[in-house]
């Protein structure tokens, strides 16, 4: 793991310190984050990829603090776990991947959902309140909808959604798993566009990618396999692109093209065409 | 901010109860009568009147708010139980609180003696005889404290053996043998303590006939109090929905609030078993009746199923004595009845819809 040194001493937004993890319960039980030690720089965005099963959402969600693990983690300079829940569900909200849906709720109701952790016990939601769902449900174009029920809603509808309700904590600390899961190009783009409106605002945004094109255009690219951190550098960094390439058994290729960084996956060299060439033209 | 919708279910739902307040102080083993006009106008005819009065003020009046009272607790017992499993099957019957709370009761007459009391009995001796039937406050209170921890007793146990609330398919396989079980149970009991049979018979089909004005206080009260405990926790309901971890990091505490809610569901469960026996269904049906009208927050919800479940009951109890007057149906085995038949004509829909949108 390569560490980040050649800056100006940075804030660490997040720190994880021995990190280790199971999923599933008794005999079932499977270790999937392996002794990880992490540090995300705070008013960046970090993106985390790597192949599936690495343990990526299971990271995702010790740093969230929804998750029981062992070893250490601090938001902020401070131990997660010794927080106040409510306090830090100020500081960092969450977005989970198949969240269940609450399909008898309204895309209102979602969204104020997340500002519970700003409003008093049963109080009625205050002007700063309204306004922050407002916002959220604008950036993700679900205004419109605001008074249909969750459950009338496509999965992409559903998705900007919910990812409304993760904006509307207007936390410091913005972690996404999969926010981009049934989203379309045009609604890719403008995900992108609110996460760099937030950054340049100085929140800080990790999110677990497997479109690696879009994890390219983070600032800085943490790679995983195995429940390890496998490399951890700035998206730019041609060590970076080869521990990406590396991670994905060199099944994938990574090209600048207009400026951005572009993913693009390899056949596999020993397996027979299924469509010629020839075909293709 | 309550929906236009919401305030329509929720006036629909007060007056409802009032026309059927109306309607059921008239209905009894005569079939329909117009009692109402000798209670406003004593003058026409005082002997008259005098009778009215007593048969309205000491049976029809009290079990008519008491099958209210009952239908509002199962009403807020399944919107409850459908919000906590994530389930919209869950409801105060299929998770086994209420075969439990029933065992509740038959092992409490069991073993306090209790026989027919009103269909003969200890009423003899002069002490408080221990029945289903009594209106004794204590006898009220110590059926309902059994029933109440045999309801909590038994979604403990169901929520033990589905391991969590995670699976809704082992959820509700947990609830019916469950369900089953305790009622296999039951009937054992009662087997051993023939006093209480003929008693307890009645009671498991379900019926309002011997709610008095003990009873139906005793199920305002608490109902008073589950409505205000679970609207202080509505929240919670609809972070819940959105999945655990996403409540845990939207900083909610769930476990101590979820334990409140299970109490709450037993407490409602139990209380309205212990007065009026097993009625299925309406805890089931006014939920989904509520949401198939208005989209709303847990809190409405709650209350409006609430409402709806009280409603559904009075009606279902003003039929059962009415239908085939003089005799009485079991107000129980009408609502099984209805609600069954409400169930698969919501199962039908739901299919339609999915086969529409597929």
């Amino acid at each position: 793991m390569t560490t980040l040194s050649r800056n100006a001493p940075e804030t660490i937004a997040l720190s994880a310190r021995s990190v280790r993890a199971s999923l599933g319960n008794g005999p079932a039980k499977t270790a999937v984050l392996h002794d990880v030690s992490l540090d995300i720089v705070a008013g960046k965005w970090t993106s985390i990829v790597g192949p599936n099963g690495a343990g990526k959402s299971t990271l995702l969600k010790v740093l969230a603090g929804v998750l029981p693990h062992s070893g250490t983690v601090h938001l902020l300079g401070r131990e997660l776990h010794r927080i106040a829940h409510r306090e830090r569900a100020r500081q960092l909200a969450w977005l989970g991947q198949n969240e269940a849906s609450a399909d008898d709720l309204t895309v209102w109701d979602v969204a104020m959902l997340g500002r519970l952790p700003h409003q008093a016990w049963l109080s009625a939601p205050s002007a700063a309140d309204q306004a922050a769902v407002e916002n959220a449900l604008r950036a993700t174009q679900a205004w419109d909808w605001r008074f249909r029920a969750l459950g009338q809603l496509s999965g992409g509808e559903r998705q900007r959604v919910l990812l409304a309700r993760a904006l509307a904590v207007q936390a410091q600390v913005l972690l996404m798993d999969e926010p981009l899961a049934n989203l379309d190009p045009p609604h890719q783009a403008d995900w992108l566009a609110v996460v760099q409106a937030l950054v340049a605002q100085g929140t800080t945004v990790v999110s677990v990618l497997h479109e690696i094109s879009m994890a390219l255009h983070a600032d800085r690219v943490v790679v995983m396999a195995q429940g390890r951190v496998t490399h951890h550098g700035a998206s730019g960094d041609a060590a970076t692109h080869a521990a990406l390439v590396n991670v994905f058994d060199r099944r994938i290729a990574i090209h600048a093209i207009e400026g951005q960084w572009v993913a693009l996956p390899k056949t596999h060299p020993g397996l027979p065409a299924v469509v010629s060439r020839s075909q293709l033209c | 901010m309550m929906q236009p919708r919401a305030w329509w279910l929720l006036w629909a739902g007060v007056l409802g109860a009032l026309a059927l307040t109306a309607v059921g102080i008239c209905v009894g083993s005569a079939g329909f009568e117009n009692l109402l006009q000798p209670l406003l106008h004593p003058q026409l005819d005082p002997g008259r009147s005098a009778m009215a009065q007593q048969i309205v003020w000491e049976i029809r009046l009290p079990r008519t708010l008491g099958a209210w009272a009952a239908g509002a607790l199962l009403g807020l017992a399944g919107a409850v139980a459908q919000g906590l499993f994530r389930n919209p099957l869950a409801d105060p019957y299929l998770l086994g609180s209420a075969s439990g709370a029933s065992l509740g009761v038959a092992l409490a007459l069991a073993a306090l003696g209790g026989g027919a009391g009103m269909l003969g009995g200890n009423m003899m001796n002069g002490s408080v005889p221990v029945s289903v039937f009594s209106s004794s406050v204590w006898v009220r209170l110590g059926l309902t404290g059994a029933a109440f921890c045999g309801a909590v007793l038994a979604v403990l146990l169901t929520l033990v053996l589905s391991r969590g609330v995670g699976h809704t398919l082992r959820l509700l396989l947990a609830g019916v043998v469950v369900g089953v079980v305790l009622g296999a149970m039951t009937h054992l009991v009662l087997l051993f303590s023939p006093d209480s049979l003929q008693a307890m018979q009645a009671f498991m089909l379900g019926s309002t006939a011997f709610v008095g004005w003990t009873s139906c206080v005793l199920m305002a009260a608490v109902w008073c109090v589950c409505v205000l405990v679970a609207w202080l926790l509505a929240r919670v309901l609809d972070g819940l929905s959105l999945g655990d971890a996403t409540a845990v990091s939207l900083g909610l505490p769930i476990a101590p609030m979820r334990a409140a809610l299970v109490a709450v569901l037993a407490l409602a469960t139990g209380t309205a078993v212990a007065q009026t026996g097993l009625i299925a269904f309406v805890g089931l049906a006014a939920p989904h009746l509520v949401r198939s009208v208005v989209k709303t927050t847990h809190g409405h919800l709650m209350l409006l199923s609430s409402l709806v479940g009280g409603v559904l009951l009075m009606a279902a109890d003003t039929l059962a004595r009415g239908l085939i007057a003089p005799q009485e149906l079991p107000v129980g085995v009408l609502t099984a009845v209805l609600g069954g038949g409400y169930l698969l004509w919501l199962m039908h829909r739901g299919q339609a819809h999915e086969g529409g949108r597929a």
